[in-house]
């Protein structure tokens, strides 16, 4: 036994949900081992990169501080697109021009890298260049971890799976089953570079306000969804689209991204631009149904692991750190009571039940199915909008109500009354 | 700028000794697939038809790890691979 490396947790990946869980966790006193594949925090993790900052509070105080942020969002647009046209509305607030701010532009690999030098700090030890391959269990109880490093097996109390949306770990422990191909979606995403000046002129922004677009509609046979974030000295432009869909209309999402630099709304945007990196990672897109169980015994799965993703707010790092701290937080629950088993860690499927994480997916759980089987809604209805907006809005001597004539038989040939209607009271029924 | 052009801006470390982190499971089932849907959803062309033999070859050293290969297919072994090695991305 004293030959046995041992920890009282260790935690699997050093993403947000990782760091939070470790950062509650030392700073309450308990010896935590982060393990991370990568060669640093934050070398394999990738998002759009919008962070909401709420989330921190009780992890690092004072944020943003001297965390790596990119620009803080004062305006946010959508756009419903066609193939050469846009329809879109933007709110802008100079309230979101106070502290602390409501959300930033980030880069994954230099902010998970601060959070887990704030966890080190705190006192978690972080491993890197380390691969979790399986758990160790006994007794049906997971009681460690096996990694790929030679006598690589640590031992703890408790284990917090937070290696992300593929989490071998989970399914190993079959606490996940496959991923089905319309439960995620790939994104491809280039950070382009651009001087710091052209972006503030071109979003019509001052230094260190940014903004974001979010986009879907009728391109690429209209089931991708794609955004353009501002940097400080560079732009994050992106798409992604349901596994299902790509395999169903045999596309190639390095095609996706090279045809969406070409689109009239978004070239402009990004001329002139040099790319610094590319990117391709998988979001989980499942919602409420597709959260697996989250607390067994000795475990429990945080962030993308658990599937914890906000598609339609595009909320996701939040989420995850908000878990950490839930698992982390039921942890030390657990530890007064000496007991790890499923019964009390399931504590941690309650924290989450309980509040916005849980509720938020649950609001929108009929959401994914609805998308995926009613392709009327982003395939037909953009191109409706696009051309109805383009009658009203372009001079040629036909009277304003033969214009409205005309938009309102291309909306019955297009889409019919009976759908409308349709379509509508399911909206209302899953969104409101 | 073509695909070869975007992954060489990449951080990466390719795993010599290991190899791959990427198998094909069963090679008669990819002999019969109509589908071929690994040749056209990895976002960096890492399957490949090999035009002479008729099978399909593995570019590991291109994979950005990402997953979307062992969604769409279910004979693709897929694992990490060994610590430290594959992207490492400057950004993320």
């Amino acid at each position: 036994m004293s030959d046995k490396l041992k920890y009282d947790v260790v935690v699997v990946g050093a993403g947000p949900a990782g760091l939070s869980a470790a950062i509650i966790l030392a700073k309450a006193g308990v010896k935590v081992i982060v393990i991370e594949r990568g060669k640093f925090p934050g070398a394999k993790n990738v998002m759009g990169g919008v962070f909401y900052t709420d989330c921190m509070k009780g992890i690092v105080d004072e944020f943003p501080g001297k965390a790596p942020v990119e620009r803080h969002i004062i305006e946010q647009r959508m756009w419903i697109l066609d193939e050469k046209s846009s329809v879109g509305f933007n709110h802008k607030n100079d309230r979101f021009n106070e502290e602390p701010y409501n959300c930033h532009t980030v880069f994954r690999a230099r902010f998970d890298k601060w959070l887990a030098d704030e966890a080190e700090k705190a006192g978690a030890l972080i491993i890197n260049n380390t691969v979790v391959r399986e758990a160790i269990l006994e007794d049906g109880k997971v009681v460690g971890v096996k990694t790929d490093r030679p006598q690589g097996d640590v031992y703890a109390n408790a284990v917090i799976v937070a290696d992300g949306v593929n989490s071998l770990l989970a399914k190993s422990l079959g606490m996940r089953q496959n991923i089905q191909k319309d439960a995620v979606a790939v994104a491809v995403k280039e950070v382009i570079g651009l001087d710091e000046k052209v972006i503030n002129d071109r979003f019509n922004v001052k230094a260190n306000e940014g903004v974001t677009i979010e986009m879907t509609g009728n391109f690429f046979n209209g089931e991708a969804m794609a955004f353009l974030y501002t940097n400080q000295k560079s732009v994050s432009l992106g798409v992604g689209m349901v596994i299902a869909d790509l395999v169903k209309n045999k596309l190639n999402p390095n095609e996706l991204i090279e045809s969406l630099k070409k689109h009239p709304s978004v070239a402009p945007l990004i001329e002139g631009g040099e790319t610094k990196e590319f990117l391709v990672h998988l979001i989980p897109e499942g919602g409420f149904h597709a959260v697996p169980k989250v607390a067994g015994n000795g475990v429990m799965l945080a962030g993308d692991a658990a599937m914890l993703v906000d598609s339609i707010h595009r909320e996701g790092s939040n989420l995850a750190i908000t878990s950490g701290k839930f698992a982390a937080e039921t942890y030390l629950e657990a530890a007064k009571k000496g007991d790890f088993s499923e019964k009390t860690l399931s504590l941690y499927a309650e924290k989450l039940k309980d509040s916005f994480v849980l509720e938020d997916l649950k609001k929108y759980k009929g959401l994914p199915d609805m998308l995926q089987k009613n392709e009327r809604l982003l395939k037909k209805y953009p191109k409706v909008l696009n051309d109805a907006a383009f009658e009203l809005l372009n001079v040629n001597g036909v009277s304003k109500k033969d214009k409205e004539k005309l938009i309102w038989k291309n909306m019955k040939q297009e889409i019919g009354l009976g759908n409308m209607v349709k379509d509508m009271l399911k909206i209302w029924r899953n969104v409101i | 700028m073509t695909l070869e052009d975007k992954l060489y801006l990449n951080g990466y470390k390719t795993d010599e000794i290991g190899g791959s982190h990427l198998a094909i499971k069963d090679e008669k089932v990819c002999a019969t697939c109509a589908l071929k849907q690994c040749l056209y959803v990895c976002a960096c062309s890492v399957y490949e038809l090999n035009e002479n033999t008729h099978k399909v070859e593995i570019n590991y050293d291109a994979c950005l790890e990402c997953g979307t290969c062992r969604i769409a297919c279910d004979n693709i072994e897929w694992s990490y691979p060994r610590g430290g090695f594959g992207i490492a991305y400057k950004f993320g």
